[in-house]
């Protein structure tokens, strides 16, 4: 059993290290995510201008914008398998377990990298209060959780699929409607200064959610990944 | 063929609409419209039920591999989804009455109106995937995944957030509104009414299915 999930843990890393690679070499990924989030903030900011805005605003945005960001870049790790012809290769060499993990973390780097650079710009643009950062931050961490979570099921899927840009974030969207409103009202609450006490709830949901889907995927991975 | 029970079926229910009409409110707080409750309930219940069966024939599906479970999957989600329309008008119509106006994302309309977009998103994977046996496949996948977020939407997120929905009912766990003798004794028929409608019709698909297939195999 020991030998086993070490093997796993060496094999899961092993597709992660690959694909890390591989997105060095093309950046592809966190050029869509990065591009699009910055024109997203862009716009956002220049139609508000130097309007002052609410938490409730600001939380809505924020979780706006990383949200379309996510979309743009979070499908690649299983289409690029599937453009570039090499998804075969991969399942006589790796089971499925091991390739799921292993993009899920690669799908959790790209996720902490994009929230890295855009939130900081988030809060230059719209100069939102900074009081409670720390506390934003385990938002920020626990909601990168989930959105990779809940998406890289749904990225491999759509990978076999043959519309795949429109098609992730229609399916996306409803499996991550509970947690982006868990996460807009815990983080508006964040902004308004309150502490992480005030939404234990709503980050215990998150986790809970996180979990679930985690276990879920790689329950059902192996049936769409052998397809 | 053994039609009796279809006889029973269209008595009971056209009882339960006329005793729904004329038996007093079974809330007198909110009035004429809570006589809403015997059919939006139902409804609810049968959508639930419904997305489950999809979820059910789904898991079948990726054990078994037979065509006919996926259709099934599909056809209770067809169903799953027309409940769950119907539920989601009456609850709004229920909404301008009581709260004054169709739509004001209560926790519980957010819940419904999430439901709506999962199986809306399911049949746009449909439509995506040309060969049968991978459609099959993924959609299962997605239907099981997207199943397990029902729980989340029925019972969890419709607690975090304060709600207006009247606490009446059968999944709350604080029951307020105790229902009187009368008021449950309609209730649960009406219940019991839609649930046997919902296996007749999805009897009846399932059959059209069975022929389907068998035509196209030439088995018959």
């Amino acid at each position: 059993m020991g030998k086993s999930s070490a093997g796993l843990a060496s094999k899961s890393l092993a597709v992660y290290v690959k694909d890390l690679r591989l997105e060095l070499r093309s950046r592809f990924g966190l050029n869509a995510v990065f591009m699009f989030g910055i024109t997203t903030l862009a716009v956002v900011s220049f139609a508000l201008g130097q309007a002052s805005l609410s938490p409730k605003i600001l939380g809505a945005l924020f979780w706006i914008i990383i949200f379309f960001s996510a979309m743009s870049g979070l499908a690649q790790v299983f289409v690029r398998e599937e453009e570039q012809q090499t998804a075969l290769t991969l399942r006589l060499t790796a089971d499925p377990d091991a390739v799921f993990l292993g993009k899920l973390c690669f799908n959790f780097s790209l996720l902490i990298i994009m929230a890295a650079v855009i939130t900081p710009l988030f809060f230059v643009f719209t100069d939102a209060p900074t009081a409670g950062a720390i506390n934003f931050l385990v938002i920020l961490v626990v909601g990168m959780i989930d959105l990779g979570a809940a998406t890289t099921l749904i990225a491999a899927i759509i990978s076999k699929a043959s519309v795949k840009g429109a098609l992730f974030a229609v399916l996306a969207f409803p499996i991550l409607l509970p947690m982006l409103i868990a996460l807009t009202l815990s983080s508006e609450k964040i902004l308004a200064g309150e502490s992480l006490g005030e939404v234990s709830k709503l980050l215990q949901f998150l986790i809970a959610y996180a979990i679930v889907m985690i276990t879920a995927s790689i329950l059902l991975f192996k049936y769409v990944w052998q397809e | 063929m053994n039609m009796w029970w279809k006889y029973l079926l269209f008595l009971g229910m056209s009882v339960i609409i006329w005793i729904s009409f004329t038996t007093p409110a079974p809330q007198q707080e909110i009035g004429e419209a809570s006589r809403i409750f015997y059919y939006h309930i139902p409804q609810a219940w049968i959508c639930v039920i419904a997305f489950a069966m999809s979820a059910y024939y789904s898991i079948k599906y990726l054990r078994k591999r037979h065509a006919l479970d996926d259709d099934l999957a599909a056809d209770s989600a067809r169903l799953g989804l027309l409940f769950c329309l119907l539920a989601t008008i009456t609850g709004a119509i229920f909404a301008k009455v009581t709260w004054g106006a169709f739509w004001n994302w209560d926790p519980r309309q957010t819940s419904i109106f999430i439901l709506l977009l999962i199986y809306g998103a399911y049949f746009a994977l449909r439509s995506a995937v040309e060969d049968e046996e991978r459609r099959a496949a993924l959609t299962a996948v997605y239907a099981i995944f997207a199943f397990i977020t029902v729980p989340f939407l029925v019972f969890v997120l419709p607690r975090m957030v304060p709600s207006l929905h009247p606490t009446d009912s059968v999944i709350n766990k604080n029951l307020k509104f105790t229902m009187g003798p009368e008021v449950r004794t309609i209730f649960f028929s009406s219940l019991t009414a839609f649930t046997v409608l919902y296996f007749w019709i999805f009897n009846i698909l399932k059959k059209t299915n069975l022929i389907r297939r068998k035509l196209e195999t030439g088995t018959i």
